[in-house]
């Protein structure tokens, strides 16, 4: 039951373990988490496996380096299925499908393009390039002269139809941001990268 | 025996090669092929007599380009198709390509070291206009897993 994988957030000192791992480039272990919030280790081996056990992390074992060397350790990344509760309920990813599927056989790009780069600059708002990207839910991080974004807030849909969704998510894109925006996929996260101030 | 995944796509062009119009799609096409042959997984393309690429070949029309390859895996295609730069043309495809419909691709698995020829190919995209997503011919959207043979 997914609203019960969302409870185990409800207690904050573990909201707070669970967005350290979220935003963190590579999976992380007890000792990484203990000493970024400041608590014991035991007590955020705690927080990391009730997190583990929800399903809203996933462990797995690096080989230590050092004088513990041998013994694995373990480490905690994100999982990357969807969690989303709805109330009452709502599936705007089917319709996000069908709208895709008319898109594509219609030949639409060019209007739903356009149509991405007018919400963009709608929901531009204020601030800087990094605070607009975390608003939007891109998870930005710095690497070189660029911005990558950890996070594609449309994966779902990007994954069955990715020529449109990610043309949509760059217009949407250069709509909030300019003209300083590409697409530049890696294995992970969106496809798009933007050049920084 | 090990089974690799064949798949054709095809696409009406907008204009001809020497057309300005179309002259983005055609600039780009050596790069891209190179990274495909580059990319983890890539087994086999379909190239003309020029050696390089098939747009010189049309066995479903005048206008309609064929894109024909074989890859190790659905993931290996995956990985070039939509996390390359490749993802980048498929994006502009509108800018080149006039809509074809609801099925303008198809994917099929046949044994390691079968090289399709476009008659099959055809028969494949056929029978997923025909009959919807089968282990015959299936999509991305709707794979089907490779098939297990003894020995």
């Amino acid at each position: 039951m997914e609203v019960e994988s969302l409870a185990v957030l409800g207690e904050p000192q573990r909201r707070a373990v669970y967005e350290h791992v979220a935003a963190a480039a590579a999976p992380v272990s007890r000792d990484d988490v203990a000493e970024a919030l400041g608590i014991g280790r035991n007590l955020a081996a705690h927080h990391l496996d009730r997190l583990a056990e929800a399903g809203l992390l996933e462990t797995s074992f690096a080989q230590r380096s050092g004088p513990r060397a041998g013994r694995p350790s373990k480490l905690y990344r994100r999982a990357p299925h969807e969690l989303s509760v709805s109330l009452p309920p709502r599936g705007y990813r089917v319709l996000a499908e069908v709208f895709a599927d008319a898109v594509e056989e219609a030949g639409a790009e060019p209007a739903l393009y356009a149509a991405a780069r007018k919400q963009g600059s709608r929901l531009a708002g204020e601030g800087g390039t990094e605070e607009v990207l975390r608003r939007l839910g891109y998870e930005p991080y710095a690497d070189g002269d660029v911005w990558r974004l950890r996070n594609c807030p449309f994966d779902g849909v990007a994954r069955t139809h990715p020529g449109v969704v990610c043309g949509a998510n760059l217009a949407l894109l250069e709509g909030a941001l300019g003209p300083r925006v590409r697409i530049d996929p890696r294995p992970d996260g969106c496809c798009v990268v933007v050049d920084r101030d | 025996m090990t089974s690799h995944l064949a798949q054709l796509n095809v696409g009406r062009m907008i204009a001809a090669k020497d057309d300005p119009r179309v002259a983005g799609f055609y600039g780009d096409l050596d790069r891209i092929n190179a990274i495909a042959d580059a990319s983890p997984g890539f087994v086999w393309r379909l190239v003309d007599d020029s050696g390089a690429d098939a747009t010189s070949l049309r066995p479903f029309g005048p206008d309609v380009l064929v894109n024909l390859s074989v890859w190790e895996s659905l993931d290996a295609l995956r990985e070039f198709a939509f996390r390359s730069p490749h993802l980048d043309v498929l994006r502009r495809r509108r800018e080149w390509f006039e809509p074809f419909g609801d099925v303008y691709a198809v994917l099929w698995w046949v044994p390691a070291g079968h090289i399709p020829t476009t008659v099959e190919a055809g028969e494949r995209l056929d029978l997923l206009r025909r009959a919807g997503a089968t282990a015959g011919a299936f999509t991305f959207r709707d794979p089907f897993p490779a098939p297990v043979t003894a020995g």
